[in-house]
C-alpha cells in the first residue's frame, strides 16, 4: 500500500514520527488488550477481573480513537517507498494492511456493543460515561460475544502474519523495511541511512 | 351475628392482625399492588459504571389514605433471589453469600412507621429496611399520582450497601465497587382512595 504518489517530491525513506509514535503505541495496547482479554474472561467474578474488564474496556475504546486518528493521518501523509518486492507481496501487503485497519475498528466497537447489550455501558477511565449504541439487552449479547472473540483472534492472526512478514524482510530479504518503522535513535536527516538493496 | 359467627369472625380479624394486615383501626382497605406497572430497581456502580438490577418478585401491603396519611401503612416484601441484571453472570452472583445470601435470607422488606404528607401528592415514609437480616430506620420520599383506575406511587433514595452487608470481604472495597446504590420503585396500585 505504499507506492509514492504521482505529483511527490522524492520519495521519503521513513514513516513520518508520527505514524511511527502511533503505530507502536497502539502495538502495545493492542498486544496488551488481546493478553488482558484473554486473561481476564478466565478469571472468578473478583474486583480484579472487574478491575481489568474496565482497563481492557478503556483500552479498547482508546484503541479505536487512536485508530481513526492514526486512518487520518494515513490518508492525508504520503507513505514511504516500498523496497523491490515481487507484486504478490505488495498486493498481500496491501490486504493485510487492509485488514488490519477494519479490525482495528471492528474489535473495539464489537466489544463497545457486547459491553453495552450486557448492560455495562462503559465509563471511559471511570468518569466519562460512553453513549450505549445498543440497548441492555440479553440476547444480543450473548450474540455480540463470540463476534467480539472471534474478531479478536481474527485480529491476533493478522498481526502474526504481519509481524512475520516484517520479520522476513529484515532478517531474509534483508531490504531494510523494517527501519523505516523504527523510531530515529537520534536527531538527523529524515532519510535514513540505514535502506540497503 | 350468631356465636359462631362470631369467633369465625374474631379468628380471621386475629388472624390477620398476627400478619401484620391492619383491620382494626381506622384505616383504609388495603390496595392492590398491580404487577404489570409495578417495578423496583436499583443502580449499583462498579468503577464508575452505573449497572442496573431489578427485582422480579414482591408484594405490598398499602393501607392509605391520601387524605388522612398518617393513620396510614406500607409495607413491602421483595424475594431476593429474584435480582436480574443484564448478565447472566451476574443474576448468579447477586444471591450468593457475599451479596443478598438469598438463601439464608430470602425477604428484604420494608415496614412504615409514620406517613406524613409534604406537599400535594407527595408523602414522606418514614420506616425500616431490612436487608440480609440488617435494618436501618430511613425516610422515603414519595410521590402519589392518579394513572386512570389506579395510583402510581414513586420515588428513589438512596442506601449504603455495606449497612446491610451486602458486598462482603473482598467487595466491602468502596473504589471499586460504590457503597452507595440508588433505589428507584414504582408501584402500581389499585383501590386506593382518591388524593
Amino acid at each position: 500500500m505504499n507506492s509514492p504518489s504521482r505529483h511527490a517530491p522524492p520519495a521519503t525513506t521513513r514513516w513520518h514520527p508520527a505514524s511511527i509514535a502511533l503505530h507502536w503505541l497502539l502495538a502495545l495496547m493492542i498486544l496488551g488488550s488481546l493478553g488482558v482479554g484473554l486473561t481476564m474472561t478466565g478469571l472468578p467474578f473478583s474486583p480484579l477481573r472487574l478491575q481489568l474488564y474496565n482497563w481492557h474496556k478503556w483500552a479498547g475504546v482508546t484503541i479505536l480513537a487512536l485508530s481513526a486518528l492514526r486512518l487520518l493521518w494515513r490518508l492525508t501523509h504520503r507513505a514511504p517507498a516500498d523496497p523491490p518486492m515481487p507484486q504478490w507481496q505488495r498486493r498481500a501487503a496491501r490486504a493485510t494492511h487492509g485488514v488490519l485497519y477494519l479490525l482495528f475498528f471492528a474489535v473495539p466497537l464489537a466489544g463497545w456493543a457486547y459491553s453495552s447489550a450486557a448492560g455495562f455501558p462503559v465509563v471511559l477511565f471511570g468518569v466519562l460515561p460512553l453513549p450505549d449504541f445498543v440497548g441492555a439487552d440479553r440476547e444480543l449479547s450473548e450474540a455480540i460475544k463470540p463476534l467480539h472473540r472471534w474478531l479478536a483472534y481474527a485480529l491476533a492472526a493478522v498481526i502474526v502474519l504481519h509481524v512475520a512478514a516484517a520479520l522476513k524482510h529484515q532478517f531474509i530479504d534483508r531490504d531494510g523495511l523494517l527501519l523505516r518503522m523504527m523510531p530515529a535513535r537520534r536527531r538527523g536527516p529524515v532519510s535514513s541511512p540505514a535502506i540497503r538493496s | 351475628m350468631s356465636q359462631r359467627r362470631f369467633i369465625a369472625f374474631a379468628t380471621l380479624a386475629f388472624a390477620l392482625a398476627g400478619a401484620g394486615i391492619p383491620v382494626a383501626r381506622a384505616q383504609p382497605r388495603p390496595a392492590q399492588l398491580q404487577a404489570a406497572g409495578s417495578e423496583i430497581a436499583f443502580t449499583t456502580r462498579q468503577m464508575g459504571v452505573p449497572v442496573e438490577g431489578k427485582f422480579g418478585r414482591f408484594s405490598a401491603q398499602v393501607a392509605l389514605d391520601p387524605k388522612q396519611p398518617e393513620g396510614g401503612s406500607v409495607s413491602l416484601v421483595i424475594d431476593t433471589a429474584s435480582a436480574r441484571f443484564g448478565s447472566a453472570e451476574l443474576d448468579a452472583e447477586v444471591t450468593k453469600p457475599t451479596w443478598l445470601n438469598a438463601a439464608g435470607f430470602p425477604q428484604a422488606s420494608f415496614q412504615s412507621g409514620s406517613i406524613k404528607a409534604t406537599g400535594p401528592g407527595r408523602f414522606d415514609v418514614a420506616g425500616r429496611l431490612t436487608i440480609k437480616g440488617s435494618t436501618r430506620e430511613l425516610v422515603v420520599p414519595v410521590q402519589l399520582a392518579a394513572a386512570g383506575a389506579n395510583h402510581v406511587a414513586s420515588g428513589s433514595f438512596t442506601i449504603r450497601r455495606l449497612d446491610f452487608k451486602v458486598g462482603e470481604d473482598e467487595w466491602a472495597d468502596t473504589s471499586m465497587l460504590a457503597n452507595d446504590v440508588q433505589v428507584r420503585f414504582r408501584l402500581t396500585l389499585a383501590g386506593l382512595p382518591p388524593l
